[in-house]
């Protein structure tokens, strides 16, 4: 496998991994909504929480590590690009 | 004191800006105390703001092809962040969220998660990419990527007919709050607001553009903060809203107890007169509802709105004026930082908002009194006769119950400072937030069509040979042009038979989600395949909307999909089209996949070269 192939291969692991943690948080924690809302966290009713700031919060993490995670496998690869900003 | 360029000197020029609006807005509460009226207050918010995004506006003239699509594409990560969540957050995020979580509770907040959960969808199957491809405007990406101007023709359809949907709702929005602080008619307050608006872009375009977004951004964001603290901290309901309402939220569950929730029958609110557009409480705050389709339709607004941000053209293309690949990356995370921001918020304004006036054991509370006491506070008075609140006697029992308390969803972040006792200062600054909000929105859509007109239309389709200094002329001429057009539009209210903005993103992700992701995801797909999908997936969801919405065939929705999630029919039909479509015809040549290889590698040159 050429580097070029072997970077798309392990960018594209990277962005499977991404969506994974994405759908979790946008769509498996509200299919149990009714389920996890007797819950408490700070106070707040568990899934209330989550729509309102848990899963807000996860994807603005989400997307600062996974940016940095692929900053680093297109280093890994010699694909980085030079400091420009 | 400034050396150097205007970039590296970026944090000093805004920090000095962000220092001489607080010095405004102290000098305001001032002359507050001082005895100015609260309507010459509410003028000059609304008139320094706009000036000064017309002078930064005018700063950030430029005659350069680079420079006036891509603002020359040094645009440093964190100020395309600001720049992004201003383009994002429109006028109805900050007038109009806060109160469509007040009246729907749980079941609404589906918009959230939507709203913010779209970027990681932009973060990781598109900005970068598009950003390496170095294209100017997203027809752009799809025609180069598929060949063809037909494909490039398609792809702007989507666009017009997705942002225009959009922008009227915008100029609207900004006309409103015209009308309300100046003091004139509605008519003439959208076209002030247009004049706002394309002082900020006209000159510039997307440089002009950026730098009175993030202008823009400040604003808002002090503005929309400023009064959920100070009710938070003034009321005694906790230092740090966004951690502490666990009580209050407790405390609404129980008063929804107490009070019942009911639903009035149409009939009743048609007799007693109620205004329309307003609403009253009849879903719970936090408690979840159950059952199968009340977590399906809950998640297919969530997938919707998910999608559709991801297809929106007038917020990928801010990706493109970033200085690397690497950076647009980041500049994602920044977007959604600074909108999570505000999306954080509106749930504790809204809670705040709610628990001030039902809770019959604070001074605020109007549920549970008597009528004649309610109707006598100033601010209900101001309200009702502006008809933006109603109040309906249906059991004659002369006791405000919750059933009986109608407004409208904007009263909730309008009147709330009000209500909860804050000086007009806070009320002026709300004004001025919204109109940025509003403009800023405006301003990225506007762009977003013409820019779409102008170079792949014009340029790229009409008249390759056009040299640089017609293709501006062309691109301005555009830009005033589709204004004009938005604003006509909403003068003549005409912006309901446009529907809601959510039709925005239904239509965006029906035409563009799949030809986008698949166009870097997937080399086998061609250009007829695109065609099918763009074509097929708009053309479908357009036709389902038509069945469903209550406007025109007013047919029971299947599945509950409804006339806001229209995009879900539209989205899968497009990407059974491309993928049956696309295996079907020729594999794409050699050079076509190698620029899909180009996009996928961070560092090089772009996959197109400069066009100027």
């Amino acid at each position: 496998m050429s580097n070029k192939d072997a970077h798309w291969e392990k960018t594209k692991q990277h962005m499977f991994i991404t969506l994974a943690i994405w759908f979790f948080f946008s769509i498996v924690v509200f299919m149990f909504g009714s389920n996890i809302n007797s819950a408490s966290f700070l106070g707040y009713p568990l899934a209330y929480y989550m729509t309102a700031q848990g899963s807000l919060l996860s994807f603005v993490l989400l997307i600062f590590w996974s940016a940095g995670r692929q900053e680093s496998i297109d280093e890994e690869f010699g694909y980085g690009e030079r400091e420009d900003d | 004191m400034f050396k150097g360029g205007f970039i590296q000197n970026l944090p000093k020029v805004y920090g000095l800006y962000t220092g001489g609006f607080a010095v405004f807005i102290i000098l305001m509460a001032i002359l507050e105390s001082l005895g100015v009226s609260a309507k010459a207050i509410g003028q000059m918010f609304l008139a320094f703001t706009v000036l000064i995004y017309a002078f930064i506006g005018w700063l950030s003239r430029t005659v350069q092809v680079d420079a006036y699509y891509v603002a020359g594409r040094e645009v440093p990560t964190v100020f395309n962040g600001m720049a992004t969540a201003a383009d994002w957050m429109s006028g109805a995020s900050f007038v109009a969220m806060a109160g469509g979580i007040f009246f729907g509770g749980y079941t609404y907040m589906a918009f959230l998660v939507g709203w913010t959960g779209g970027y990681v969808l932009v973060s990781s199957l598109l900005a970068p990419y598009l950003r390496k491809f170095g294209c100017y405007t997203v027809p752009d990406f799809i025609g180069t990527r598929y060949g063809g101007n037909f494909v490039r023709f398609c792809a702007v359809l989507v666009l017009v007919l997705a942002s225009f949907t959009y922008v009227t709702a915008q100029i609207n929005a900004t006309g409103t709050i015209a009308s309300r602080f100046l003091g004139i008619p509605f008519e003439q307050g959208v076209w002030i607001g247009l004049v706002s608006i394309l002082m900020c872009s006209m000159l510039g375009g997307m440089r002009a553009v950026t730098w009175t977004q993030v202008a823009q951004y400040i604003v808002l964001i002090v503005a929309y903060l400023i009064p959920v603290f100070w009710i938070s901290n003034q009321n005694g309901f906790g230092i740090f809203p966004h951690l502490m309402l666990g009580d209050e939220v407790a405390r609404l569950g129980e008063l929804e107890a107490q009070f019942g929730l009911v639903k009035n029958s149409a009939a009743d609110m048609q007799a007693a007169g109620v205004p329309k557009g307003l609403g009253y409480i009849s879903n719970p705050h936090s408690a979840v509802p159950e059952g199968v389709m009340a977590t399906w339709k809950y998640l297919s607004l969530a997938i919707c709105m998910m999608m559709g941000t991801a297809s929106l053209p007038h917020i990928l293309m801010r990706y493109f004026t970033t200085p690397s690949v690497k950076s647009a990356r980041k500049s994602v995370a920044w977007s959604l930082f600074f909108i999570f921001l505000l999306y954080s918020s509106a749930p504790m304004l809204a809670t705040l908002s709610k628990i001030s006036l039902i809770d019959p054991n604070l001074a605020t509370g109007i549920i549970g009194k008597s009528i004649s006491d309610v109707q006598s506070i100033e601010w209900v008075r101001n309200w009702i006769a502006v008809k933006q609140a109603f109040i309906a006697d249906f059991n004659g029992d002369g006791i405000l119950q919750i059933n009986e308390w109608f407004m409208r969803g904007d009263v909730v972040v309008l009147a709330t400072p009000e209500v909860a006792g804050l000086p007009y200062v806070i009320s002026g600054l709300v004004a001025a937030g919204g109109m940025a909000a509003a403009m800023s929105t405006a301003d990225g859509l506007i762009l977003a069509i013409a820019n779409a007109l102008s170079h792949d239309v014009y340029y790229k389709i009409i008249d390759p040979k056009a040299d640089v200094r017609k293709r501006l002329i062309a691109a301005r001429v555009l830009l005033v042009v589709i204004g004009a057009a938005g604003a006509y539009v909403a003068s003549q209210r005409l912006t309901s038979i446009l529907g809601a903005v959510a039709w925005a993103f239904d239509f965006a992700m029906s035409g563009l989600f799949f030809p986008l992701v698949l166009g870097v995801w997937w080399k086998r797909a061609t250009r007829e395949g695109a065609i099918a999908g763009i074509l097929l997936g708009l053309g479908s969801g357009w036709a389902y909307l038509i069945y469903v919405a209550p406007a025109f065939m007013n047919q029971t929705p299947w599945l509950g999909i409804d006339h806001l999630r229209f995009g879900i029919v539209g989205a899968s039909v497009s990407l059974v089209a491309m993928i049956v479509v696309s295996l079907a015809t020729d594999e794409p040549d050699d050079a076509t996949q190698k620029m899909v290889d180009d996009c996928r590698i961070p560092s090089g040159r772009t996959v197109i070269s400069k066009q100027s």
